[in-house]
C-alpha cells in the first residue's frame, strides 16, 4: 500500500468473539446472572472463556450448564458477538460427561410423544399423581412442581391428514412445521391456524415427515441425535420450498432452532430453506397487511397481556404477533416488559434448575400479577408451561387467539 | 554488619540479573539486586517467550545449539510452572529449499536436539493452523515460556534465600578504590534518595544497557543492540512453535504462549541512545504480517492486539550489519584478568533460554573470587511454584471444584497459587476479566512480588494483558494499589501512564477491532470516569 503498512481488511473469529469490547452489556442484561451467583455470566463463559479454552480445553467450565440459551446476551450485545451459541457450542465440544438418562428422557419429545399417544388418558392420569411425581424427582430429578404437558390421544398429523383433500381446494398452500408439542399434547393450536390461514383462502399442508426439530436435544448435548434430526428435516422443508411453499410455524423456539440453530451449531446448512421459514403471525400479519380480510366476530372480549419469548426477540419478530393481536377488534392488549419466563424448555424440569428458573421467571409473574390479564398471549409453548403453573393465567398462542375472535 | 554490605551487588533485574542473584542466595551470599526500573523490562519481557529447542542456532551455531537443548531440558523441570511444553516444527514452505531440512536435522542432531521429519500431513493434523501448503516438516522440542513469571519466580526465591531487590534503583555510579570496585551509587527514582551499596564483587547484568554501566566501572564492553519488532495476535490460532525451516531470517517464528500468540521477529541495528524508546515501524508491521501469514494463512484476518520491539544485548564481535549472524552466544567477562579492574564481572550474550547457565557461570567466578567453594544447585532446585505438577492438579489439590479464574491463577502461580487461597470470598472478585485474575492474586504480587505500579501488575499477573488492554480491570487494580499504599494522587498518574502504555502497544496496529475497544476505553476513563 501506498502508505507503507499493511492493514487486514477484515478480521473474523468463532462466534465473532473478538469483536467483545467487553462493555459487559450481556452481563447487564443476563436473566440467570441476576439470580445464580455459580453462572460466570455471558461474557466470561462466552468470549472471555473461549480465549482460555482455546489456550487448553482444561478451562471449559462446567457452569456453563447454568446458561439457559434465552439468547438475550446476543439481542443485547453491540458488537454482534454470537454469545449464547459461543457458550453452546463450548457445552457441545467440551464437555465430555455422557448425558444422564433424565436428560435423554426429557430431551426425546419425539418418541415420548409416540410412545404415550396410545395410552395418554393413562400417561396423563399418572404423570398427575402426587405419587409420580416424587417418585421422578426422588429418581430422575425432574422437580416435583413441575408438570407434564397432557398427551394427546390422536395426533395432529392424523387429524390434519384426514382433511387433505379439503385443504387441497385452496388455490394458495402453505407447509406447516407444527412441532411435537402440536402434535403429540395441543393438536388444537394446529386446528386454530387451519382455521385461521383457510378464513384468508390458504390450505395447509404437512411437510413430508418433519421430526423434532432438536432443540431440547441440543441443549442436553445429544449432538448426533440432534444433527441427524436437522440434516432430515432440512431435507423435507426443501422439498416442500423447492416446490413453492412457505413454510408457517407456530412455535418460536423450533423456528429459531430451523432458521438459525442448525448452521450455528450443529453445521447443517440450511440456507435455501432458512428465508421460507416464517411464524405464522409473521405471515398472517404481512398477509392482512396487503389487504387480506379476517371476518371478526363482533361481540369478541378479551384482556391479553402479550409476552414475548425470548426466542422471539432473537428473531426480532415479536412485533409481528403485537401487531396482530392489536389487529383484533375487542382485544385489549398489554405489552408486558421483555423478561425471561425461566423455563427453557427442558432446563426448569431439572430439579438443580427449578429456584433459579422461578427465581429468573418473578420479574414477568409479578407483572401479571398487578396487571391480572384474562388472558396471556405467547408463542412459545414452554412459555406457556410455565406462566400456567407459576400464575395460574391461562395461556394462548396469538394464533388461538385469532382463531376465537374469527366468525 | 552494615545494611549496605553484601558480597555481591547485581545490577540489572533482567532475567540474567534475577537468575545470577537466586544462584548467588542459594550458595549462602548475601545478595542485593538493583534495578532502574521493574523486573524484566528490557530484553527479558520483549521477546517472543520461546524456550528454544535449540534447533534455529543448530546449523549457524551449534555451540549455543547444544547449550539451548540442555537448558531446555533444565528448566522444563524446575521452572515447570512457566512453561507450556507444546513442542515446535520446522516447516518447509514450497518457495523454500527443501534440500536445507536435511542439512538442519543432521546438525539438530550434532547438537543432541531431537528432530524427527514428519509427512506434512501429520503436521498439519498436528498443527491445524500451520500452512497447509507445507512440503516438509521437522518436530523439534520447543517450546514457550512466561519470561515475566520466570523472571519474577527467580525474584522470589532469591529473597526467600534471604536476598535484597531494590528496583526502581538507578546506579548513578561504581565505587572504586584504584583499581578496585567496592560497590555503587545510586538514586531511588520513586523516593529521591541517594544511597551507597558496599560489595566486594558488582556484577553487570544489565543487557543492552551493560555498555553504561561498564564505561561506570572505567571498562569498555561494545554491545551490538538489534532492535527486534514483534505483533501479538489476540487468541491463540496455534499450539505448536511453528517455525520456517530455513536460514533464520525475518518474521520466521509464531510462538502460542498464554492466550495468544506472537509472530516475530525483525532485527536491525539501532543506536545505543534509542534503545530506551523503540518504537515498530509501519514498514515493520507489513513485514511481521506479510510473513507470519506464510506460517499460518489465518494470521491475515487474525485480530492483533498489540505491537511491540525489545533490544537483543548482543555483543558486537564483527562487522555483520543486521546482528542476524552474532552469535547467541554466552559472554562471560572477568575484567580483573581483562582489564584489570578488580571485583567486577560482566555477563551478557546468551538469550532467554540460556539464563541459568548464565547465572551459573557468573555466579561461580563469583564465588571463585570469594573464594568459596559450593555447588551450583540451581539445575536441580525447582523455583517456587515449580515443586508441584500440572496446574490443574495443583488446583485441585487446593480447591474441591476450581473454577475458570482458579485454575487461570494455578496455571500462572504454580504451587504458589495455595497462598491465594483465603476464607474470604473477596479475594475471588475479578479484577481481570480477559485473564481471569483475581483480587486474591493482585493482592500476592503486591505483598509478595514487589510490584508497586500496575504496570508491575501486569507483568507479574497479566493483569491488562488481555483484549481489553485495561477497560476495566486498570481502574480496579489501581484501587487495591491505592489501598495498599494509601495514596490515591500517585494511582491516578499511574493509570494514565498504564493507558498510555498499553496505547502504544495498540497504536501501531490500530485498526478493526483493537481501535474499536480502544475507542471505547477512552470513553470509560475520559468521559465516564473523567481521567
Amino acid at each position: 500500500m501506498d502508505n507503507g503498512i499493511k492493514f487486514q481488511e477484515y478480521t473474523e473469529s468463532t462466534y465473532n468473539f473478538e469483536e467483545c469490547t467487553k462493555c459487559t452489556v450481556c452481563t447487564a442484561f443476563c436473566p440467570v446472572l441476576q439470580v445464580n451467583p455459580l453462572y460466570p455470566g455471558p461474557k466470561q463463559a462466552g468470549p472471555d472463556g473461549e480465549r482460555l479454552r482455546l489456550r487448553d480445553p482444561n478451562f471449559f467450565d462446567e457452569s456453563l450448564k447454568y446458561c439457559l440459551n434465552c439468547k438475550r446476551c446476543e439481542v443485547w450485545c453491540p458488537s454482534e458477538v454470537k454469545v449464547a451459541d459461543l457458550i453452546q457450542s463450548a457445552r457441545l465440544q467440551y464437555d465430555t460427561t455422557p448425558p444422564k438418562l433424565r436428560d435423554r428422557l426429557l430431551a426425546s419429545t419425539d418418541f415420548m410423544g409416540k410412545l404415550a399417544r396410545p395410552v395418554a388418558p393413562v400417561v396423563n392420569a399418572v404423570t398427575g399423581l402426587p405419587l409420580a411425581k416424587t417418585a421422578m424427582d426422588v429418581m430422575l430429578k425432574i422437580d416435583r412442581h413441575r408438570t407434564f404437558p397432557k398427551y394427546s390421544a390422536s395426533s395432529f398429523e392424523f387429524w390434519l391428514k384426514r382433511r387433505r383433500k379439503e385443504q387441497a381446494v385452496f388455490s394458495e398452500q402453505v407447509a406447516y412445521y407444527h412441532g411435537c408439542y402440536v402434535n403429540y399434547n395441543y393438536p388444537q393450536l394446529g386446528k386454530d391456524l387451519v382455521k385461521v390461514l383457510n378464513a384468508l383462502g390458504v390450505g395447509v399442508q404437512l411437510l413430508d415427515g418433519e421430526k423434532c426439530c432438536g432443540i431440547a436435544l441440543i441443549s442436553n448435548r445429544l449432538t448426533k441425535e440432534a444433527t441427524k434430526n436437522a440434516k432430515h428435516n432440512v431435507s423435507v422443508l426443501s422439498k416442500a420450498v423447492e416446490s413453492g411453499l412457505k413454510v408457517v410455524t407456530t412455535s418460536s423456539t423450533c423456528t429459531l432452532t430451523l432458521r438459525e440453530e442448525y448452521p450455528s451449531l450443529l453445521g447443517v446448512d440450511n440456507s435455501a430453506v432458512k428465508d421460507s421459514i416464517l411464524m405464522a403471525t409473521r405471515y398472517i400479519y404481512e398477509k392482512l397487511e396487503q389487504g387480506a380480510k379476517l371476518p371478526f366476530r363482533a361481540d369478541f372480549h378479551k384482556r391479553v397481556a402479550y409476552h414475548t419469548p425470548c426466542h422471539m426477540q432473537r428473531l426480532g419478530w415479536g412485533i409481528f404477533s403485537e401487531k396482530l393481536l392489536r389487529m383484533i377488534p375487542g382485544l385489549e392488549l398489554t405489552v408486558l416488559d421483555s423478561a425471561c419466563c425461566g423455563i427453557s424448555g427442558t432446563y426448569g424440569f431439572k430439579k438443580e434448575n427449578y429456584e433459579t428458573s422461578q427465581a429468573i421467571g418473578e420479574q414477568l409473574f409479578s407483572q401479571l400479577r398487578a396487571i391480572q390479564p384474562e388472558v396471556v398471549a405467547c408463542d412459545c409453548e414452554t412459555c406457556k408451561w410455565q406462566i400456567e403453573m407459576s400464575t395460574g393465567f391461562p395461556v394462548m398462542n396469538p394464533i388461538s387467539l385469532l382463531a376465537e375472535a374469527l366468525c | 554488619m552494615n545494611p549496605n554490605e553484601f558480597d555481591v551487588i547485581i545490577i540489572g533485574g533482567g532475567i540474567t540479573g534475577a537468575g545470577t542473584q537466586r544462584d548467588c542466595a542459594m550458595r549462602g551470599l548475601r545478595t542485593l539486586l538493583v534495578d532502574r526500573s521493574d523486573i524484566a523490562t528490557g530484553a527479558t519481557g520483549r521477546n517472543h517467550g520461546l524456550l528454544h529447542s535449540g534447533a534455529r542456532y543448530a546449523v549457524n551455531d551449534p555451540e549455543s545449539a547444544a547449550e539451548c537443548i540442555r537448558e531446555n531440558m533444565i528448566l522444563r523441570r524446575v521452572a515447570a510452572h512457566c512453561i507450556d511444553e507444546s513442542d515446535g516444527l520446522f516447516v518447509t514452505l514450497p518457495e523454500d529449499d527443501l534440500d536445507y531440512q536435511k542439512s538442519f536435522v543432521q546438525a539438530c542432531r550434532d547438537a543432541g536436539i531431537r528432530a524427527d521429519i514428519i509427512d506434512p500431513d501429520l503436521a498439519r493434523r498436528l498443527e491445524p493452523a500451520v500452512n497447509p501448503d507445507i512440503i516438509g516438516a521437522v518436530r523439534v522440542p520447543d517450546c514457550s515460556v512466561d519470561p515475566f513469571r520466570l523472571c519474577a519466580a527467580n525474584m522470589l526465591d532469591a529473597k526467600l534465600h534471604g536476598g535484597q531487590v531494590r528496583l526502581q534503583t538507578e546506579v548513578t555510579g561504581i565505587i572504586k578504590e584504584g583499581n578496585t570496585v567496592k560497590g555503587i551509587r545510586t538514586h531511588n527514582r520513586n523516593t529521591g534518595e541517594d544511597l551507597d551499596f558496599y560489595a566486594p564483587i558488582v556484577v553487570n547484568a544489565s543487557g543492552v544497557w551493560g555498555q553504561e554501566i561498564a564505561q561506570m566501572a572505567g571498562v569498555k564492553v561494545g554491545m551490538f543492540p538489534a532492535k527486534g519488532s514483534l505483533l501479538i495476535f489476540a487468541h491463540r490460532v496455534n499450539n505448536m512453535v511453528i517455525n520456517r525451516c530455513r536460514k533464520p531470517s525475518n518474521a520466521d517464528i509464531l510462538v502460542p504462549g498464554d492466550t495468544v500468540c506472537i509472530v516475530g521477529t525483525t532485527s536491525s541495528r539501532i543506536p545505543l541512545e534509542e534503545c530506551r524508546n523503540v518504537a515498530v515501524t509501519p514498514d515493520e508491521v507489513t513485514l511481521l504480517i506479510t510473513e507470519g501469514i506464510k506460517l499460518a494463512p489465518r494470521l491475515s484476518s487474525t485480530r492483533i492486539l498489540r505491537a511491540y520491539a525489545g533490544v537483543r544485548p548482543l555483543v558486537s564481535a564483527d562487522d555483520d550489519p543486521s546482528g542476524r549472524n552474532i552469535s547467541r552466544g554466552i559472554v562471560c567477562l572477568d575484567h580483573e584478568t581483562r582489564d584489570g579492574i578488580k571485583g567486577f564481572i560482566t555477563i551478557t550474550g546468551g538469550k532467554l533460554t540460556s539464563y541459568r547457565l548464565m547465572a551459573e557461570m557468573a555466579t561461580d567466578m563469583v564465588c571463585k573470587k570469594l573464594g568459596i567453594d559450593k555447588a551450583c544447585e540451581t539445575a536441580i532446585t525447582p523455583l517456587p511454584g515449580s515443586e508441584e505438577g500440572s496446574y490443574e492438579e495443583v488446583a485441585k489439590k487446593i480447591w474441591e471444584n476450581p473454577t475458570v479464574a482458579q485454575k487461570a491463577a494455578a496455571a500462572r502461580m504454580g504451587s504458589r497459587v495455595a497462598r491465594i487461597r483465603s476464607g474470604d470470598r473477596r479475594d475471588e472478585a475479578l479484577i481481570c476479566e480477559c485473564e481471569q485474575v483475581s483480587m486474591g492474586e493482585i493482592n500476592a504480587a503486591i505483598d509478595r512480588l514487589e510490584a508497586s505500579t500496575l504496570t508491575d501488575l501486569r507483568r507479574r499477573t497479566r493483569v491488562g494483558m488481555g483484549t481489553c488492554q485495561g477497560e476495566f480491570c486498570a481502574c480496579r487494580a489501581a484501587g487495591l494499589l491505592a489501598k495498599a499504599h494509601g495514596c490515591i494522587e500517585k494511582e491516578r498518574a499511574d493509570i494514565d501512564f498504564f493507558l498510555q502504555e498499553r496505547w502504544k502497544g495498540n497504536f501501531p496496529i490500530g485498526w478493526g477491532d483493537t481501535l474499536r475497544e480502544a475507542e471505547y476505553t477512552q470513553w470509560v476513563y475520559k468521559h465516564v470516569l473523567g481521567i
